[in-house]
């Protein structure tokens, strides 16, 4: 099939493992993120995909092509570094042409590229100028457009918007999305972002000690985590210990949650509930009641602090929904079952 | 944050210790060459105080000019053979383990740690027909008989490359350490073999550091006036060799400063030349 796959991949460093036998399957013009906590194995994988690093054990294949042992400079890929890694002794025009100067390409061809390039990161003219004469963000773009010079089979990026600041950081995802869906190449991203990967990608896969925890949609991964490390890790979650009773009703802190129904087998849980899903409602009604304990008002949204028999939950609205507690009061909590994903525990 | 400019004399204290020492250890005895050269000679080696020009005259001769002529050229060849050779290997060393790195830098700073003179009898040892690496060759089967590979050119060479080649490690080495390795990494994902990442990244984006250092070892190479004599034949001899001999054997004060003015003034002249040129080469 056409398409990167990566069969049972796994790199050790000495006694450790980075990446443990991660298998995955990246159709031809999808956007990937790798999603997870710093040392989860997803720079080490990406670099095993670029083949600066070779794996231990396991194939890649790209195409259909077995490339696991094929040196990077023959992989005809596009990598963005989070350090940019822009030539210094170069001009930002030297700087992309340099894959097609590397290739001995005639000097009309290089400079018609670079052109095309320069005016699809809108830096049309900015050729003659040296790297560090630009700002953070042209920076990011030239490093974007160098990759993309030789029309990559594969398009790596190794956390490269992190050294912007937030607001460009958020336009910028915006237009490498764009620009990933216009030219319709097979992207892979690095990044510990989790808004950064929902906004991109197609297929967001989240990693942990080396291993592959959830590769799914955004909204899948939002809505349906796999498990509790994906729940928490993606966006904010309340984790609740639940356990079923001799009746077969589930029971959360002590108190009987109607319909929320446990796979077969299981005695315990964690659900996983969104704040967003959490009501607030008067004393006594609602599955558990608790005291508000703080409220935190973000002008967009209102997170109210619940303390529930101990236990923490957070229920988040907008303004128009504001509810109308203040601190030390006691209040009931809403748990529709529809909005509970059970969890193994 | 901005600093005032010194306002009183008390301000350019700090000053004061470097200035003394480079007045007194530097300005000092060259000023005092520099007019020994005009100093009239006399017949038992003395000298006494005069203005006289005959010992720069006495320098304008073909025989001076074709020594000058070796020992520039023999300084050039010995500075570029030592970068060429340092650079790759440094490159490699700074992509080692550290610990290994530290077993590399102590051996070179070992080397660094030999006199002269040690240097130029080992090497005389290494290249003589009895004791020599010639006779290694003889057992590999590779020559037939053992032979003298000295005194010659490539024996004053290869002992004075030897001799500048850790000074050129050590000096090219920060720069190595401080130069982003994701910058060959990204030449090679971007289609470079790891040679060709080399040679259009590593090296041009260190065009710098590898003029001063090629300036810094044809100095340091200049100044050699034992190894020349030791491994060389007389025509291999430098204008440093000529003017030890006019100090010490023929006891000419004057010519000997004489020539030694003039090669630091030959010397800064090419070093300048060097820059100038790095410069337009950069503007470019």
């Amino acid at each position: 099939m056409s398409g990167l796959v990566l069969n049972n991949v796994t790199k050790e460093f000495g006694t450790f493992t980075a990446v443990n036998n991660v298998a995955l399957t990246v159709p031809h013009g999808t956007f990937v993120c790798l999603l997870g906590p710093s040392g989860c194995g997803k720079t080490t994988l990406l670099r095993m995909i670029a083949g600066l690093d070779l794996p231990t054990d396991g194939a890649i294949q790209l195409d259909g092509k077995d490339i696991t042992k094929v040196p990077t400079h023959q992989r005809e890929l596009g990598m963005v570094f989070q350090s940019l890694a822009l030539f210094p002794h170069l001009t930002v025009g030297e700087n992309i042409a340099y894959p097609l100067r590397i290739r001995g390409r005639a000097k009309e061809e290089q400079k018609k590229r670079v052109d095309e390039l320069l005016s699809m990161i809108h830096l049309s003219g900015y050729a003659d100028r040296p790297v560090s004469k630009l700002s953070g963000g042209q920076r990011q773009r030239v490093a974007i457009a160098r990759a993309l010079t030789i029309s990559p089979k594969l398009f790596l990026l190794d956390e490269p918007l992190s050294a912007l600041d937030a607001k460009l950081r958020e336009a910028m995802q915006v237009e490498l999305r764009q620009l990933q869906q216009k030219l319709g190449i097979t992207t892979i991203v690095v990044t510990h972002d989790q808004r950064e990967a929902m906004t991109m990608a197609d297929t967001v896969v989240v990693m942990q000690g080396g291993e592959i925890r959830q590769a799914a949609s955004p909204m899948e991964i939002y809505r349906k985590p796999a498990d509790s490390f994906v729940a928490d890790f993606i966006g904010q979650t309340n984790l609740l210990e639940a356990e079923l009773d001799s009746s077969g009703r589930a029971l959360v802190f002590g108190h009987p949650v109607e319909g929320v129904a446990f796979k077969p087998g299981m005695t315990k849980a964690t659900l996983s509930v969104r704040p967003e899903d959490v009501h607030l409602t008067a004393p006594g009604a609602g599955a558990l009641s608790g005291t508000v304990t703080f409220v935190r008002d973000l002008g967009g949204t209102i997170e109210t602090f619940v303390d529930v028999a101990g236990h923490q939950i957070i229920a988040v609205s907008t303004p128009r929904a504001r509810p109308d507690v203040t601190v030390g009061q006691p209040v009931g909590v809403v748990l529709s079952p529809d909005v509970c994903v059970v969890l193994a525990r | 944050m901005r600093r005032e400019a010194p306002q009183k004399i008390g301000d350019y204290a700090p000053l004061f210790f470097p200035a003394t020492m480079l007045i007194v250890f530097f300005v000092v005895p060259f000023a005092t060459m520099i007019a020994v050269s005009f100093f009239q000679r006399q017949q038992a080696g003395f000298y006494v105080p005069a203005f006289v020009l005959s010992n720069y005259e006495r320098f304008i001769s073909w025989f001076f000019a074709n020594v000058l002529g070796f020992s520039l050229m023999l300084a050039v060849v010995v500075a570029i053979c030592c970068v060429v050779l340092a650079l790759p290997f440094t490159y490699l060393l700074t992509r080692m383990q550290r610990k290994v790195q530290i077993v590399w830098l102590v051996a070179l700073l070992s080397v660094l740690s030999l006199s002269e003179v040690i240097i130029g009898f080992a090497w005389s040892t290494l290249f003589s027909r009895t004791a020599g690496i010639t006779n290694l060759l003889v057992m590999a089967g590779i020559l037939s008989e053992a032979k003298a590979l000295l005194p010659s050119f490539g024996a004053v060479l290869t002992g004075m490359v030897y001799q500048a080649f850790p000074y050129t490690v050590l000096v090219l080495y920060p720069a190595l350490v401080r130069l982003d390795p994701t910058l060959t990494e990204a030449a090679r994902t971007l289609g470079a073999s790891p040679v060709k990442a080399f040679f259009t990244v590593v090296v041009p984006a260190l065009r710098n550091t590898i003029t001063a250092t090629l300036i810094m070892v044809f100095i340091f190479a200049l100044g050699s006036y034992l190894l020349p004599q030791l491994l060389g034949r007389p025509q291999h001899w430098t204008l440093s060799v000529l003017i030890t001999d006019q100090a010490i054997y023929q006891s000419n004060m004057p010519f000997a400063a004489a020539m030694a003015v003039f090669l630091v003034l030959v010397t800064l002249g090419l070093v300048a030349l060097t820059v100038i040129a790095g410069r337009k080469g950069e503007a470019a």
